[in-house]
């Protein structure tokens, strides 16, 4: 096809991901030995020369993150792999650990070294519960070999890694919420300040990943040919795992160079559009994400873009396509129950927002609204975004707020109830 | 409706075997609570955390009960209620609605002569509609006791998931 690369994807396919053995046949863990040379700091210079950023959706710049959680002072840190791949519509995560297990532990342990942690935690989502032996025997291996425990690789550093599970909350993908379901705690999310980066998991100061940022770390740091950053745009180089999925005839994982457009990631690669149907809009990045009408789809797949054309910037990778069948009202409706559902209900913004904006989108399907309750949802709407005291209130109507603006004919007033 | 096969009130020395041998597992570590209580669900017949097995694990992890409740009624894996044998979770997310997981559930509902969240009268099936759990490539899907079940676009292909589970 040519419009794939394998950087974080090198390995799917090339080793038996149940055997630590076939890893380091294929040259696993040389990315470790070489960061144990290095100093904390040096690999967080890695990262932000090749201007990485992270890839679970809020887009830190992974570089800054590492030093600042270096830089901390305390006994004892941690480092958690975000797993908790909740948005609707993304499996990139599941893809990678599925068939590359070992390069999410070294980018782990390699984590764990550049910011002096001693724990590290894995929170991977309960709907994943199948890939959990898969992973602990993972770590054991890695324990038995001595890439984990006491004095990793003679260099003095100890690392442990444990998994923990979730068990169907959204909201603990959120930072803070997933410090607290790792706690054993329901998984509602802590007011911050202190941050997490400060006191997380255990009260310890926590620097939190996702899952294809830590595998990206280990191909990055053996990449001296500079071949990751040689993709993409000038201003936004290197790859990125999507997903797509909705009425595509090819749906599924991809690793595609940054700058590439959002038509050639739906037709070239997922295959177009199922047989005989059109195209009706696209959400980018998971039901948090923006919708796109079929006019951006020329739109190139880069930070900048798609901020400069009003759309969700990448986020997590996700791409939803949905074609004439469902209508745009039915969608927004099934994304609104989706957070109605979700919201944990600890701040009223977020869940009397969700409530009553779920109950205005039935009265829009049901078309009996009236201009002022357009008005009133993207009051609530707005209230929501800035209110809420985490992402999840703050992102919920981001797809309401982006229909109204490109697609205002689905909200008209119909003639009859503008009269009464 | 009396359970089919659990009495509540009593724990039984397969529950408090069930309870040691997970909670084992997880180095007996009250911070795994949420995956001690997802496999002890595993291991009950009926897919849910029955009351005594509560506050036995409560007394086991040193924890109070109402931690445990807490948990448990936060996360939606998790049940209080006795569930079915066979849970059919169907998507209920934009990726597998998109792809029409509507006709899938008047389907089944069709197939087993149920409602939504009610359960067979002998205990086997019940049918449920849960968030994404990640199976957006082969949606639309249903999910059963973990197994994933994609491409349920046809009766035929649902009838072969029915048949697989029994």
């Amino acid at each position: 096809m040519g419009k794939t690369v394998s950087f974080i994807s090198r390995n799917f396919g090339r080793y038996n991901p149940a055997s630590l053995a076939s890893y380091e046949y294929i040259g696993g863990f040389t990315a470790l030995r070489k960061a144990l040379g290095m100093d904390g700091l040096e690999i967080a210079k890695v990262l932000s020369d090749n201007g990485v950023q992270g890839r679970g959706g809020a887009a830190y710049d992974m570089g800054r993150k590492w030093s600042q959680a270096r830089a901390v002072e305390a006994p004892h840190k941690c480092v958690v792999c975000n797993a908790d791949e909740g948005e609707p519509g993304t499996f990139k995560d599941r893809e990678l650990i599925r068939n590359d297990p070992f390069q999410l532990l070294e980018g782990m342990i390699i984590a764990g070294w550049s910011v002096g942690a001693d724990n590290g935690y894995i929170y991977m989502r309960g709907e994943y519960s199948h890939l959990r032996p898969l992973l602990l025997s993972a770590i054991r291996q890695c324990e038995e070999k001595g890439y984990l425990g006491d004095n990793i690789l003679g260099s003095g550093f100890s690392y442990r890694i444990h998994l923990y599970s979730g068990a169907g909350a959204y909201v603990c993908g959120e930072g803070s919420a997933l410090c607290e379901s790792l706690e054993g705690h329901s998984g509602r999310p802590r007011m911050k300040p202190p941050f997490i980066k400060q006191c997380g998991a255990f009260h310890l100061p926590t620097c939190v990943n996702n899952v294809e940022s830590l595998s990206l770390v280990p191909p990055l740091l053996l990449d001296t040919q500079g071949f990751y950053k040689s993709q993409g745009t000038p201003d936004c180089p290197g790859t990125k795992m999507i997903s797509v999925c909705g009425n595509v005839k090819n749906p599924g994982v991809f690793e595609v160079p940054f700058g590439i457009t959002i038509r050639e990631i739906i037709y070239d690669l997922a295959g177009g559009i199922e047989d005989g149907h059109q195209l009706q809009l696209v959400q980018l990045g998971g039901a948090s994400g923006r919708l796109a009408s079929p006019a951006q789809l020329d739109t190139p797949y880069t930070y900048k873009d798609m901020k400069a054309a009003d759309l969700t910037a990448i986020g997590s990778g996700a791409i939803l396509v949905v074609d004439e069948r469902t209508s745009i009202i039915g969608f927004l409706r099934i994304t609104q129950q989706f957070f109605f559902h979700e919201s944990c209900g600890q701040c009223t913004p977020c869940r009397e927002g969700n409530l009553h904006i779920r109950m205005l989108l039935d009265k829009v399907a049901a078309g009996t609204h009236t201009e002022q309750d357009i008005r009133l949802m993207e009051k609530y709407a707005r209230i929501m975004s800035t209110a809420s005291m985490c992402g999840l209130g703050e992102t919920a109507q981001s797809a309401l707020l982006s229909a109204m603006k490109r697609f205002p004919e689905v909200f008209a007033i119909k003639k009859e109830v503008a009269v009464r | 409706m009396k359970p089919f096969v659990q009495k509540l009130d009593e724990l039984t020395p397969e529950m408090v075997a069930l309870v040691d041998r997970v909670v084992e597992e997880h180095q007996n570590d009250p911070t795994q609570l949420v995956g001690i209580l997802l496999d002890i669900q595993d291991g009950v017949e009926r897919h849910y955390i029955p009351e005594p097995v509560a506050y036995y694990l409560s007394q086991r992890l040193s924890i109070r009960v109402t931690q445990i409740y807490d948990v448990v009624t936060f996360y939606s894996m998790l049940y209080d209620k006795p569930r079915a044998k066979y849970t059919l979770e169907v998507c209920n997310s934009a990726p597998c609605r998109v792809k029409d997981s509507d006709t899938l559930v008047e389907t089944l509902k069709r197939l087993l002569n149920l409602e939504v969240g009610e359960v067979t009268y002998d205990g086997r099936f019940c049918i449920e509609k849960v968030p994404c759990f990640g199976a957006c490539d082969v949606s639309p899907a249903v999910r059963v006791n973990g197994a994933v079940y994609g491409h349920l676009d046809s009766e035929e292909r649902v009838l072969d998931m029915l048949r697989q589970l029994d």
